[in-house]
């Protein structure tokens, strides 16, 4: 009996061993990348951010000069400006996916037809869509402005004007967000339990009283998590303005991320633009740490 | 009688809401397919008609010449190649490492399995932004800019998101099963193989999906890391059109189609893939 005892705490030791070694095996590639392309390059970054640097020679320590620079810099402001300006349209995304949602939740004949055009512009590239967008936008040819004459509104020079380039570009954003948005609140919105609507059905509540009172509540959480994901998002807006409008018109529709991305590979100035990253990468941490503070006070999690 | 007047009344409410829902959606469709078939039409079109006032939604006639240019002339088959090139083999090497990371937390001991988890998953609290600058530091020193490596060899150590996902599904795996077989002396490579990866088919195919999408959209990485033209990705070919033909919408138009075909196919092909993978994000996030 001891003997077999000891056999199998011999083997169960060795299976645990053996566990071991192909457990951190196996997460080695995974791990091998998080040290080459997340811990090293975050630990660079913050070096370089205390640098000059072109690429070419090496970095020079400059201390604080850069984030000295950072608050002089009047780009940094305009920039900074015109990233919050762009994420104005979070709540109209927000507002409208939910309510699209909601229809599309409907046991409706042809309900997968709809759904399908709102999704398609969720796959397209952000290249493809600006481009696309572009010539919609077009002030003299452009089918918006179009469409506004017939209302007798003469439409104004969307991308060309300092007035009017970030709105277009809110409005492409909220065209290409609704989708993505839409599929979370549907899966959302057919968790929520049937009982709670038949309760509200015997107190004769209408149906937006059921939407409002009984929906919007219940999705809370995702609406969290898609405000949360938006704003991380938002403040890392680039490619589509790039592609749109080139920055332009007079830097109206930089972001902040579009200013590193100058800074970095147009006048090489490494140093400076890293620390513009870190400036960035601060503001989403503490967006979303608030984000999570807040959301006590409005998430229920039934 | 009044019963029959009464459920008249809610049928002829039901049918109003009915109604009233459809056209709100077919509004928002239009509203949602107008740029598509604006872009298709514009493409059909030649040089002086896309000008035309008011705008046509018909083209007439139909005008294939775009794309005849994006083809022949624009060597448009270059970026197909090139971009597939760079996006399917980071797609199933990065597959393979997020999924044997995930099966390893999900069912396998070992001692800090927990921790080194949290520190994974902490790395997608991390603006990418942060990280751009010093990769591109990295590659140019090791010489690999203007070369395809920095935007293939990232991808193929897996991703922490990509993890985090196939980890809640392996996770819905029996662990039963898993000590069934360790009994029976399979090792943990072979459980992987025979166990693991048949049963987790739909996760790793969604994973697998949105990676493919992700790569073949990519603009950032192509723009940073590729300088000559004839190693552009489709994106950055489709972009740099812009430059070469400024006002020609129609060849514009043509190159978005183009470019957005595959995405189309593989929405077609994949939808339920799609919906499924994006539920599971948000529910599990």
């Amino acid at each position: 009996m001891k003997k077999t005892w000891a056999k199998t705490e011999k083997i169960s030791v060795k299976a645990i061993k053996g566990d071991s070694l192909w457990g951190y095996l196996f997460i080695m590639p995974v791990f091998l990348g998080f040290v080459i392309f997340a811990l090293m390059p975050i630990l660079l970054s913050m070096y370089y951010s205390f640098t000059k640097y072109n690429l070419y020679s090496p970095p020079q320590f400059i201390g604080l000069q850069n984030y000295a620079d950072l608050l002089k810099d009047e780009l940094v402001g305009k920039t900074f400006f015109n990233t919050f300006y762009a994420a104005l349209g979070i709540p109209f995304v927000i507002i409208l996916s939910f309510l699209t949602a909601a229809l599309l939740c409907r046991k409706i004949k042809g309900i997968s037809f709809f759904r399908t055009m709102f999704y398609i512009p969720m796959v397209c590239s952000a290249v493809a869509v600006s481009l696309m967008w572009r010539w919609i936008f077009n002030s003299e040819y452009g089918l918006l402005n179009y469409f506004l004459s017939l209302i007798g509104i003469n439409g104004p020079n969307w991308l060309s004007s300092t007035q009017w380039a970030m709105p277009a570009m809110i409005i492409q954003g909220i065209w290409g967000g609704l989708g993505g948005n839409i599929i979370l609140y549907i899966a959302s919105i057919k968790n929520v339990p049937q009982s709670l609507y038949e309760s509200a059905d015997i107190d004769g509540a209408t149906a937006w009283q059921k939407l409002i009172k009984i929906t919007l509540p219940s999705v809370s959480p995702t609406t969290f998590f898609i405000f949360v994901m938006s704003c991380i998002g938002a403040m890392q807006d680039f490619a589509r303005f790039l592609v749109m409008t080139g920055g332009g018109p007079d830097y109206s529709t930089t972001t902040a991320v579009y200013y590193l991305y100058l800074n970095a590979f147009r006048y090489m100035k490494m140093g400076y633009a890293s620390s513009l990253a870190w400036v960035v990468g601060m503001i989403v941490i503490i967006i979303t740490i608030i984000n999570f503070k807040l959301s006590d006070k409005w998430v229920n999690y039934d | 009688m009044i019963n029959i007047l009464i459920r008249k009344k809610a049928s002829i409410k039901n049918t109003l809401s009915k109604t009233g829902i459809y056209i709100l959606l077919m509004g928002g469709s239009i509203l949602m397919i107008t740029p598509f078939l604006w872009m298709i039409s514009t493409s059909l079109k030649d040089e002086g008609s896309i000008f035309a006032m008011p705008p046509q939604l018909l083209p007439n006639p139909v005008l294939w010449q775009s794309y005849g240019s994006i083809f022949t002339e624009l060597k448009i088959w270059q970026g197909f190649i090139n971009t597939f090139m760079i996006i399917i083999p980071p797609t199933f090497i990065g597959l393979f490492s997020s999924a044997l990371a995930a099966y390893s937390f999900s069912h396998i001991n070992f001692k800090g399995r927990d921790k080194l988890f949290f520190v994974l998953l902490m790395t997608l609290m991390l603006p990418g932004v942060v990280t751009m600058i010093p990769t591109y530091v990295i590659f140019s020193k090791m010489n690999w800019v203007d070369s395809w490596l920095p935007l293939m060899i990232p991808g193929s150590f897996g991703s922490a998101a990509c993890v985090f996902f196939l980890r809640q599904y392996f996770k819905t795996i029996p662990k039963e099963m898993i000590e069934a077989a360790k009994i029976d002396g399979m090792t943990h490579p072979n459980i992987f193989i025979k166990i693991i990866v048949p049963l987790g088919k739909t996760a790793l195919i969604t994973q697998g999906v949105f990676g493919f999408l992700a790569g073949y959209n990519d603009f950032m990485g192509p723009l940073i890391y590729i300088n000559s033209s004839n190693k552009q990705t489709l994106q950055l070919m489709l972009s740099s059109l812009q430059g070469m033909y400024s006002s020609s919408y129609n060849i514009l138009m043509a190159g978005a189609v183009v470019a957005i075909i595959p995405t189309l196919i593989i929405y077609g092909l994949c939808q339920k893939v799609f919906v499924e993978g994006i539920s599971m994000t948000g529910i599990k996030g």
